[in-house]
């Protein structure tokens, strides 16, 4: 009887220790996580505060105030006065849109017939593509600048429109996506008398949606964050992108710390909007569409 | 006339039949075999030709057809990405200033740069750069990664929060960085100063002299991160619970299961992440001239990288020639370190 009691009792402590190893174990994650989030937040946070503070606020150490008692609303509002923002914006704006759009068509229509069709030549071209990722945009952007410049692109936004719609990447990740598709369906849909245009108007896109998520994800951020393009194409002001704007009011105003950092969260809104939208079907978009490997 | 056709037609079937019989016992292997392959799917080709005797052969139809999908692409990929490329290669070999006459150079370009001081400077802090971005990137990302793949408590804020310095554009997160660590009046040093009591004097200067590259690592890990943490995510959950449960039964701890079943089972996703960041930190230039530039971005000896010097040397001083023969020698190091993680992960493989 005895016996059995203490058995009873050391299984129970076998338990309990196990227990409190689990919960040690939550602790230290939790304490990882949260250090982590502080150091990607910080950032963004003093972001938001030195906005709305004066230049002599924003390196205030002793207090430390989130909020200054007087927010300088006025950086908001002086921002697109001191350059021409507006246009900086429109300029962006036109640029990621059109080519956010023709990437997604282009590639996945090309995807579809390397996924889907067979014919004379896949192979080699779809090689022609994947050669192309492992080759940083650096390595020929001198060759491309002198060809966009004879074709009378250079100082257009023309020129970053062919830049960078076209990419190996769009096409490889649609491709890796669709294969993912059961085959059947096409061929049901085959039997159903439609033919290859609406396969893929009518079956493929609509299921793609993941996949097309995290290339707009990936073609918006890229567009509305480049600046080695549009520094080396977009020479006159008014052709300018946010980012060479931004860029060129910091050299200039180098000491407005509150405007400089007013104009920075301007140009985070869009991309983190887009991001928070589409973000649901991004881990989901970047497993099935096997860029993981 | 007819029959002649029909003749034809048979022959070519029973050639067919015999290939696709021989193919069925086995009598090819490997090379040969693809090649039979190859054969049996020209003669079909033909046959069908033959069939339907018109001059848009079915065949042919088809590839139009996938050639349409293809073309609005691959027009515009051709166009502004493969010949630029060919010309790349062949602009190496030439000397030019964009205006005048071109000359052929030989290798003229290639042995400027073993003197080329600037040159070697960039190419060894590109190598340092890279050195140190690439593993403490990875670590950092498959951590978080695992981490964010167990049930933790508000899992998709932290997410989404180690996604915000990804998409953040470079030009506003290294302005605040440039602000958090100020030599003289940033909250970094401040803290430095007052609760580490380190002298004035000695407060680290983070974007000049020999902290740059530093500045650079840790500003390189903290922006990407997030980023290839993602793609860790996605190779974790493609991995099967049952090795887990198994692992669990053999008596494993959390380090041999992550020892002998999650990182052998990553391994494909490990090899596409370092190929990518090494790809990446090979191609850095904004951030260097953000961080360590002077007022028009104009980088020092000792915070230099490569393609700032491609850069000068073609859009600067327009000797175009030059530039593209060190944009041959950073194409060859990715290259290089493309092929031997591919043959690593080849060999580990077997």
């Amino acid at each position: 009887m005895s016996q059995h009691i203490t058995k009873k009792k050391e299984y129970g402590s076998s338990l309990h220790s196990k227990r409190r190893n689990e919960i040690v174990k939550k602790v230290i994650i939790y304490i990882i996580l949260i250090v982590i989030a502080i150091m990607m937040a910080v950032p963004f946070v003093w972001m938001l505060s030195a906005s709305i503070k004066s230049d002599r606020e924003v390196f205030q150490m002793t207090p430390f105030v989130l909020i200054p008692e007087n927010p300088k609303w006025s950086n908001y509002r002086d921002i697109w006065t001191k350059i021409p923002l507006i246009k900086f914006v429109g300029n962006t704006v036109l640029l990621t849109i059109v080519v956010t759009i023709l990437q997604l068509l282009t590639s996945s229509f090309a995807a579809y017939a390397f996924a889907r069709l067979n014919f004379k030549g896949r192979n080699g071209l779809f090689l022609a593509y994947v050669a192309t990722i492992a080759m940083p945009w650096q390595v020929y952007m001198v060759p491309q600048f002198l060809m966009m410049r004879r074709f009378g692109l250079n100082d257009k936004l023309l020129a970053i429109i062919c830049l960078q719609a076209f990419s190996a990447f769009g096409v490889f990740m649609m491709k890796q996506f669709y294969e993912g598709i059961p085959m059947e369906l096409n061929e049901a849909a085959r039997i159903d008398g439609m033919n290859e245009y609406q396969i893929y108007a009518k079956i493929m896109l609509p299921l793609s949606k993941p996949a097309l998520s995290t290339l707009t994800i990936f073609t918006f951020v890229n567009t509305w964050n480049d600046y080695l393009g549009p520094l080396i194409y977009l020479k006159s002001v008014e052709k300018k992108t946010i980012q060479l704007g931004l860029k060129m009011f910091i050299s200039q105003y180098s000491s407005d710390y509150g405007l400089i950092m007013a104009g920075s969260v301007l140009s985070l809104i869009p991309v983190i909007v887009i991001f928070l939208i589409l973000q649901r079907y991004f881990v989901e978009g970047v497993a099935s569409a096997g860029i993981k490997g | 006339m007819s029959n002649v056709k029909n003749m034809d037609i048979d022959l070519m079937q029973n050639e067919l039949n015999e290939t696709m019989n021989a193919l069925m016992n086995g009598d090819y292997e490997g090379k040969e075999k693809k090649k039979v392959l190859a054969r049996i799917e020209r003669i079909q080709r033909k046959l069908s030709k033959k069939r339907s005797g018109t001059v848009l052969s079915r065949a042919f139809k088809r590839d139009l057809v996938a050639y349409s999908f293809i073309a609005p692409n691959f027009i515009g990929f051709a166009v502004f990405t493969l010949i630029p490329i060919v010309f790349a290669f062949a602009l190496g070999f030439l000397k030019w200033d964009g205006s005048n006459a071109i000359e052929f150079a030989g290798l003229d370009n290639f042995k400027r740069m073993a003197d080329d001081t600037f040159f070697w400077a960039a190419l060894k802090n590109t190598i340092i750069y890279s050195v140190g971005t690439v593993p403490l990137t990875m670590i950092a990302s498959l951590a978080l990664a695992i981490i964010l793949n167990q049930k933790v408590k508000g899992r998709a804020i932290f997410r989404t929060l180690s996604f915000f310095p990804y998409v953040g554009s470079l030009v506003a997160v290294t302005s605040v960085w440039k602000m958090l660590f100020h030599p003289s009046k940033g909250p970094v040093n401040a803290f430095l100063y007052y609760v580490m009591k380190i002298p004035q004097d000695k407060l680290p200067q983070w974007f000049s002299g020999s902290l740059v590259l530093v500045s650079l690592i840790l500003f390189s890990v903290w922006k990407y991160m997030g980023y290839y943490m993602v793609i860790y995510l996605a190779g974790l959950q493609g991995i099967s619970s049952e090795l887990y449960e198994a692992a669990s039964l053999d008596g494993a701890g959390t380090w041999s299961k992550f020892r002998y079943v999650t990182w052998p089972q990553l391994r494909s996703t490990t090899f596409f992440v370092v190929v990518m960041l090494t790809i990446n930190c090979f191609k850095v230039y904004d951030i260097a001239i953000m961080l360590a530039g002077g007022g028009s971005g104009e980088l020092t000896p000792s915070g230099t990288v490569l393609v700032y010097y491609i850069y000068q040397k073609a859009f600067i001083d327009w000797d175009l020639g030059y530039s593209s023969a060190v944009a041959m020698v950073l194409f060859t190091i990715v290259l290089a370190v493309t092929i031997i993680q591919f043959a690593g992960q080849k060999r580990r493989d077997r």
